[in-house]
Formats: structure tokens, C-alpha cells, sequence
């Protein structure tokens, strides 16, 4: 036993996520059949007690979240952010693939919750597969007549990470560039067309039936207490066993690296672990020996972000890893603060100076500066994270920076 | 009411203040590129960053209300190294040709620079690469200089309604573009300038105004347009006794008809000013040509001609045609003189055509 | 083709923000958006043109540059570059004699870089239009390009 605990992936391969029928079998769609026999408020209350924080990275509570939406607007929607684009992230196209009802049920449930009659679900455009797998899931549901009056609709993003970001999202849905939009407001109160509106992760609205189900207590009763329940993992990297993996939130990091994913390729030693994708920090190993929830990874500085896990040898180039990563900013950039837009740039531009060995130690204190700067002043996540992976590789491989400078 | 604390100075304001305005009322000198009170808000720049207690993040506060018990520091460290190093990554895609640009000595990059002793940037790399080659005859676009602040994008669309330029692209490459990357004039662009109006720097600039003097150099003069009736207020910029530039007032007590903007005759039709082929007197053709004449002689062989066309071929013969050049008022004492005295309908107005 | 292109837009008309849909669906037609169809798509829509074409170049799958029959995205993000994305693209480049951004001249491959398509079970990844091809190596490429040629 590897210490997995599933509960969104227990059926894995065993039902055909399309299908309404088979996960009626396995007990699905009884939390939704319990929410229409509770009152909106009642559903919030249980969402809040079950202590279920969202899992798209920020994690804010789903309970609250839904809270903050107003009683008597007129038309309120529901929005199921899958644009995972962090890099090594998987889990969302994972849960659809093997439990798409859980998914539906999900946003069926927040839609009584808060009075909405219409969801959407934001499917990256890389997906096209689960484009289709979800419109048969949704067709399924329909015809089982589990979903009633609720209507969901799946939109395809067309290749921008910046669209993960809940309001960039809400702009791509409206047909738009997906350009973040500033809050206040929040989508809670002014989201999709200028309506109420909850965006939460793949991962959260999947959890929310079996909260129903089992209870409030049963779920906040798994994993670390203060970010409950289970957590879907994906491994890259230099790792023995690169799949996903479903644990409970208390789970050792050191335990995922080297339990589930069966230690590091070649038998060689760690030499930093990188969580939640490509905007995490990256973990030294004397931090691994750390539970992955949230607080626990921001203890260390770190984040569990997405719960993309990626881990490297002792081999590995530490500062060329950087750069690269400097890349993938510099190419999802919105370009609409100048913090981000102009710093992914020359944050690109001087991580190239170093990795390619024509770097001064000027450039290497430019760069914290620059660092600081975006996480304080960026409009959105994605240009306050994006210095992250950089300050924490100068920080704990400061080393491997000034074998590179000239 | 609210009340909250800014640089030590507890202010009351109404709610749903902007906690750019509150600042603003309790004195103190935000910053700000992207910002303009007659535009929707971007919240793009970052200038305007202040810090606000028991917050981990710099708030933009042209985008953030003003909330009961807030405690505001609008210069902390945190802020002046915000706004340095934001003005040093804009210094590094800017084109810098202060000496040669016309928006030296009006230009809130060079004015931000200056109060933030921002020499240079530290951020220098790869130059900009975004000037556009437009051959039209109003508008210079050298987004070498665009510091993306967008405010030409939304002025186009919020005051003029042309919707001619948009963004293109995304991220670093991102650019100011019309539909297809084409010229102004094969856009939906109607020449109006509000683009140049709003631009923080000098990044889009008047063709017909390069070369002939900066802003601090001219005089200004405040006066009517004298194109139509609108009344829009504009200011000539006056050099050596010649006009040789049009600013737009957005003051809406000093420019109460148009708030600065203007119509492309308004803006850049003004050289008929200085021009040689400009009529300055009346002309009566006499033995086939035409010959300048008093004012009183005009007008007394104007009134003895319609009169006589009137006695023999009747009122319905003579048509009296309006100019927009004219007043409302103006306008509507040609009719009369139409209908009332020479006697007919035949009466039409140039804007309808 | 056959198909006008109000024909290929219109089903999204009354899609609320279906531009994106409809640009979806002239790509999934000419695998780019030829300025044409944004013009239409701008009418349709009612919208400036330059809101659409706004929307067209701010996506990395839109393109209003014609591209070949096949799009071959590289991923280049972290995982997949220390799985040796490098050595691939170079061999892509190699066997196709195009570089990144650029079309066979048979109009048959567009090359073209993109970052994760969470396909992280088997590394490096690339994709042929909507075929996700796992494990590359640059000794495959032969062998997995020849289906498409």
C-alpha cells in the first residue's frame, strides 16, 4: 500500500466517465439528490463546514466563495475553470477522464447553492478530447434527467495560460482576449456578463458530491485540518513512476517523491522538487520532509499551486530549468500591466544572459529587484508568480547561478 | 461617508470614491499613465500603486474603492520602488529621442522620470521594435515610444465611436493595431486625433504639427473652432505671431461643447490660417472677373440682383443654401430671409448632403 | 471546402461570446483564420474588426497567417525540456527543413513551439493537430510523421 486514498478517482477505469448510468451505480449523483431536498443556504453551510479549500492553487474557501454571491440577483452562473496550464499539471484532464459525472454533479450542486440555471465549463483548448468526452457526459446526464432545469455548456480556450486566472477566463468566455480583469469586483458579484458568478477548479466542484454524500464532518475529517480532503498529484521530471496520484492533503512530500513516485530515475540523489507547476517555488530537499497542503507548503515558501509535482536529479541544470521557465512567462504574458508584460521580458532576457554564461552578478540583484517588484505591483497571479520559481532557485541555488557568471 | 487614513491625514469621503480620488483629495500627488477620469478604467499601469496596511500586495488605486479604516501610504519604500523600477522597464521599450520629440517638456514619462530620478534603466535589452510606417497625412505612429498605456484604444472607442485600433498580439509583442495591421486610412479611423489628445507621451503625434514648435514654446490662444456650429473649444499654440499647433481643452467648464475633442477639420484643417489662397474680402466678377470690393458693395449688388431675379422669374426661382460654418442662430435667420422676404421654401442646409 | 464562411460562423451566431467557436471552427475548416472570414465573423458578430482580430492574435492556436495541412506543436515547458524537447525540435526542424514558425513548402507541416498540453505521463510530447503523440525521440520522427505525409 502506497498510502494513496481515492475518493474522486476510486472508480477509475471501472465506470465510463460519459456515462450517467455508471456513476449512478457506483452512488453517484446522491449528494446532488440531497442538496434539492436542503436549502441554499443549508448547501453553503455544509460546503463551508466540510473546510473544502479550492484546488485550482489560490486556496480560497469554496464555502465562502459561494457565500459572497448575492441572493436575489435575477441570473447567476456557474463556471468550471478546466484551463490547467500549469506545466506538469494533469489532474483536471485526469478526474474527467475517469469521473466526469463527479464534475457535473458538482457544479449541479453550487448551481442550487447559489441559484444559478446555467454553467459553463472553460476546457483548454489542447483538450478537444474532453471537449467531447464532457459534451457526451453532459448529454448523458440530461437524458438520466439527473441535472433538471440545469444547463451546462463546455467552451474551448484556443493556447493562454492566462486564462486560468478566473477573470481572464470569465473574458474568454464572453468571447474576448483573455485579459485579467481588476478587483474589486469579484466574479462572485460581477462576473460573466457582468453577472453573479463562481468560478472553481475542476478538482473542487468534484469533491462537492461526495461532501454531500458523506458528510460534512467525514470529509473535513481527511488529510491536514485546515485544507481537508484528498489531493490529485501528477509527477514529472526525473521520477521513477510518472503518473498521477490521489492522497490524502497531510501526505509527505517526501512521500510522494519517494514512495509513490518510487524515488528518483538512476538511483541519484534530489535536487530540488518544484510544486504546483511552473509559477511553485522550487523546494530544496533538506524542505521535502513537509505535508503538501496548503499551509504546510506555504510554511516552507512554497505552494501547492495544482499539485503538479516536478521533481530533478542532482544532474540537473538548475539555472537552464530557470530560464526555460523565464520563457514560459515571457510567452503567456497578457501584456496588459507593465509589470508583468515588460518584466516576463527582460526577466527572460537577463536569465538567458546568465544561463548562456555572459551573466554579471549585477544582472543576478537586477533580477530580485525586478522579482519583488512583479509580485508586489502585477495586476494578476500570473505576473506575481511568475518570479517566484526564479528568486527561489537564486535562493537556495545561488551556487549553481555564480558558476554561471562571468 | 468614509473615512480613512492617507499619508497620516484621516479624509472623509462619499462611497465608491476611488482611493485615487480619496489621495488625490487628501493632497497627495499619485502618479498615474493609464489613467483618464473621461475613459474606463484600465488598471494597467501600475503607477498609481499605493500601500494599504494588512495588505501583501501593492493596490492600484485607480481601481480600488476607497474603504472605511483604510490606512494609505502613498510614498512608502515599497511604492517609490514599484514605480522606479515600472518606469525603468518602460524606459528600456522606449524609444529615447527627447531632444527630437515634440512632446519634450509634455510628457508624463520624461515628468515621472524626473520626479523618481530614473536616469537610466537598468532593464536595457532588445530595443523596440514597433514603429508603424502609415502614410496617412495626420497621425505619426511610432509605437517605439508606446508605453501601452491604451489609451488611445479606448478613446477611439469611448469618445469618437471608430473602434479603428485595438491590440494586437499578446504579451512583450503586443501592439497598438488596427484590424489586419493596416493603416489608419484603410481602417474604420476617422482622423479625429483623440488618440494624439490622450497620449501620455509621444508616441502618436500630429504630422501636420512636427517640426514647428513644442507646447512650451507657443503661446496659447483659447478660441471657438470655426469649422461648424458645434462650438468645440480649442486652443491654438501660436509661435512667433503663427499658428502652428491645435491642443485640445478637456477642462469641461473652459470646453463645455466637446471636452478637447475635436473633428479632423478642428484638429489638423487649421493651415487655411496662414494661407496664401485664403479669401480675405469680398469678390464681384466684373467684365469676367473677379475683382475685390467693399463689403457695402457686395452686399448691395447681392440684395439688387435677388431682387431682380425675384421680379422677373418669381420667389420659387432662388434657393437659399446654409453653411454648418454657421451658427444655429445664423442658420435660422437665413430661413427667415428665405420664407419671410425673398418668399420661397427653397431652403437647405450643407450637412445634409 | 464548399462552405462559405457565414456558413461555418453562423451556427455560433447565437452563442453568447461565440467568437472563439466560430474562430474554432473556421480553423478546425483552413487550420487558420483568413482575413476574409474575420471580416465576416466581425459582421456576424457585430463587432469592430479590430476587436476580432484582436481576439485572433491574442491565441496561440489562432493564426491569421496561413499554416500547413498539419500543425506540429513542440512542447517546450519545463518537464518536457529536461525530457530533451531540445533534441527533438531540432531533429523536426532537421527532417521537415523548416524552422519553428514556418510551412513546409508543400503546404503540408506548420512547425510551431507551445508550452504544456498536460500530457506529462510520457515525455516530450508533441501534437499533430488534435493527435497527441507521447515519448518522442528524434530516431521517431520518421516513423511518426509518415502517417501524415
Amino acid at each position: 500500500m502506497n498510502g494513496e486514498k481515492r475518493i474522486l478517482l476510486e472508480y477509475a477505469d471501472k465506470i465510463n466517465p460519459e456515462k450517467a448510468e455508471d456513476y449512478i451505480k457506483v452512488g453517484g449523483y446522491k449528494g446532488l439528490e440531497k442538496a434539492r431536498k436542503m436549502k441554499p443556504k443549508q448547501i453553503i453551510e455544509e460546503v463551508k463546514k466540510s473546510k473544502l479549500r479550492g484546488r485550482g492553487g489560490a486556496g480560497f474557501s469554496t464555502g465562502m466563495k459561494w457565500s459572497f454571491v448575492p441572493e436575489h440577483a435575477p441570473v447567476k452562473y456557474v463556471v468550471c475553470n478546466l484551463d490547467e496550464g500549469e506545466p506538469g499539471t494533469y489532474k483536471d484532464r485526469i478526474i474527467c477522464e475517469k469521473n466526469a459525472q463527479a464534475l457535473l454533479e458538482g457544479m449541479a450542486i453550487c448551481a442550487l447553492a447559489i441559484g444559478a440555471k446555467k454553467g459553463y465549463i472553460y476546457c483548454r483548448g489542447e483538450y478537444p478530447h474532453i471537449v467531447r468526452l464532457l459534451n457526451n457526459a453532459i448529454e448523458s446526464a440530461k437524458k438520466a434527467g439527473v441535472l433538471e432545469d440545469f444547463d451546462i455548456e463546455v467552451r474551448m480556450g484556443a493556447g493562454a495560460y492566462v486564462c486560468g486566472e478566473e477573470t481572464a477566463l470569465i473574458e474568454s468566455i464572453e468571447g474576448k482576449r483573455g485579459e485579467p480583469r481588476f478587483k474589486p469586483p469579484f466574479p462572485g458579484v460581477e462576473g460573466l456578463w457582468g453577472v453573479p458568478t463562481v468560478v472553481n477548479n475542476v478538482e473542487t466542484f468534484a469533491c462537492i458530491p461526495y461532501i454531500l454524500t458523506h458528510g460534512a464532518e467525514w470529509f473535513a475529517s481527511i488529510g491536514a485540518p485546515d485544507y481537508p480532503g484528498t489531493k490529485v498529484l501528477t509527477l514529472t521530471g526525473d521520477i521513477n513512476n510518472p503518473t498521477y496520484f490521489e492522497v490524502p492533503t497531510d501526505y509527505l512530500l517526501s512521500d510522494v517523491i519517494y514512495k509513490l513516485g518510487g524515488g528518483i530515475k538512476g538511483g541519484r540523489k534530489l535536487k530540488a522538487v518544484q510544486v504546483g507547476g511552473s509559477s511553485g517555488a522550487f523546494i530544496p530537499p533538506e524542505n521535502i520532509h513537509t505535508s503538501i497542503d496548503f499551509d504546510s507548503m506555504s510554511r516552507i515558501g512554497a505552494s501547492l499551486g495544482s499539485g503538479a509535482v516536478f521533481v530533478l536529479d542532482e544532474t540537473r541544470d538548475i539555472v537552464d530549468v530557470a530560464t526555460r521557465i523565464a520563457k514560459f512567462f515571457e510567452h503567456e504574458s497578457c501584456g496588459k500591466c507593465n509589470p508583468c508584460r515588460e518584466g516576463t521580458f527582460r526577466m527572460y532576457e537577463m536569465m538567458q544572459r546568465i544561463n548562456a554564461g555572459r551573466g554579471s552578478e549585477e544582472d543576478l540583484e537586477n533580477i530580485l529587484v525586478l522579482s519583488r517588484v512583479m509580485q508586489k505591483a502585477s495586476l494578476c497571479g500570473l505576473g506575481q508568480a511568475a518570479p517566484i520559481p526564479i528568486e527561489t532557485t537564486i535562493k537556495h541555488f545561488r551556487e549553481d547561478y555564480m558558476r554561471k557568471l562571468m | 461617508m468614509i473615512t480613512l487614513t492617507i499619508d497620516g491625514k484621516r479624509v472623509t469621503v462619499p462611497k465608491g470614491t476611488s482611493l485615487l480620488d480619496a489621495c488625490r483629495i487628501a493632497g497627495a500627488d499619485i502618479p498615474t499613465l493609464c489613467h483618464d477620469p473621461e475613459l474606463s478604467l484600465a488598471g494597467s499601469c501600475r503607477m498609481c500603486v499605493v500601500e494599504v496596511a494588512g495588505r501583501r500586495n501593492l493596490i492600484a488605486s485607480c481601481v480600488t474603492p476607497a474603504e472605511e479604516g483604510m490606512q494609505v501610504e502613498t510614498e512608502s519604500e515599497a511604492v517609490i520602488e514599484a514605480r522606479r523600477i515600472i518606469l525603468e522597464l518602460l524606459l528600456a521599450r522606449h524609444k529615447l529621442e527627447c531632444h527630437v520629440c515634440e512632446r519634450d517638456g509634455d510628457c508624463k514619462l520624461q515628468d515621472y522620470c524626473y520626479r523618481y530620478g530614473v536616469k537610466d534603466s537598468r532593464f536595457k535589452g532588445e530595443e523596440p521594435h514597433f514603429y508603424k510606417e502609415d502614410p496617412n497625412p495626420f497621425i505619426e505612429r511610432d509605437y517605439d515610444k508606446c508605453i501601452m498605456c491604451t489609451k488611445c484604444i479606448r478613446a477611439c472607442a469611448e469618445i469618437t465611436g471608430a473602434f479603428a485600433i485595438n491590440l494586437k498580439n499578446r504579451g512583450h509583442n503586443a501592439v497598438i493595431s488596427t484590424a489586419f495591421d493596416l493603416g489608419l486610412k484603410d481602417s474604420t479611423c476617422v482622423f479625429c486625433g483623440q488618440c494624439i489628445m490622450v497620449c501620455p507621451v509621444g508616441s502618436l503625434v500630429s504630422k501636420v504639427e512636427k517640426g514647428r514648435g513644442r507646447t512650451y514654446q507657443t503661446e496659447k490662444v483659447r478660441t471657438v473652432c470655426t469649422y461648424c456650429g458645434t462650438g468645440c473649444t480649442l486652443e491654438l499654440k501660436v509661435l512667433n505671431d503663427r499658428v502652428v499647433g491645435v491642443n485640445s481643452i478637456r477642462d469641461e467648464k473652459l470646453s463645455p461643447a466637446n471636452r478637447g475633442a475635436l473633428c479632423v477639420k478642428g484638429r489638423f484643417g487649421w493651415d487655411f490660417i496662414d494661407s496664401p489662397e485664403r479669401l480675405k474680402e469680398p469678390l464681384v466678377r466684373k467684365n469676367g472677373e473677379l475683382m475685390p470690393v467693399s463689403w457695402e458693395e457686395a452686399l448691395d449688388y447681392t440684395a439688387k440682383r435677388l431682387k431682380e431675379v425675384k421680379e422677373k422669374w418669381g420667389s420659387d426661382s432662388i434657393a437659399v443654401f446654409t453653411s454648418a460654418r454657421t451658427t444655429n442662430e445664423e442658420n435660422y435667420l437665413l430661413q427667415k430671409l428665405a420664407r419671410a422676404v425673398i418668399g420661397t421654401n427653397n431652403i437647405d442646409h450643407c450637412a445634409r448632403l | 471546402m464548399g462552405k462559405s464562411y457565414a456558413e461555418i460562423i453562423m451556427p455560433y451566431k447565437d452563442k453568447k461570446g461565440g467568437l472563439i467557436e466560430a474562430f474554432h471552427a473556421l480553423q478546425r475548416e483552413f487550420n487558420y483564420i483568413p482575413e476574409e472570414a474575420l471580416k465576416e465573423a466581425a459582421r456576424i458578430f457585430k463587432i469592430p474588426e479590430s476587436k476580432a482580430y484582436g481576439v485572433a492574435t491574442f491565441y496561440s492556436h489562432f493564426s491569421v497567417e496561413k499554416r500547413g495541412k498539419y500543425i506540429i506543436r513542440m512542447c517546450e515547458s519545463a518537464p518536457c525540456h529536461v525530457a530533451g524537447a531540445g533534441e527533438v525540435l531540432k531533429a523536426l526542424e532537421q527532417y521537415l527543413g523548416i524552422k519553428v514558425g514556418e510551412t513546409t513548402p508543400d503546404g503540408k507541416f506548420t512547425l510551431e513551439l507551445c508550452e504544456c498540453v498536460g500530457q506529462c505521463q510520457a515525455i516530450p510530447v508533441i501534437t499533430i493537430n488534435d493527435d497527441v503523440v507521447l515519448s518522442v525521440s528524434p530516431e521517431r520522427i520518421p516513423e511518426i510523421l509518415k502517417k501524415y505525409e
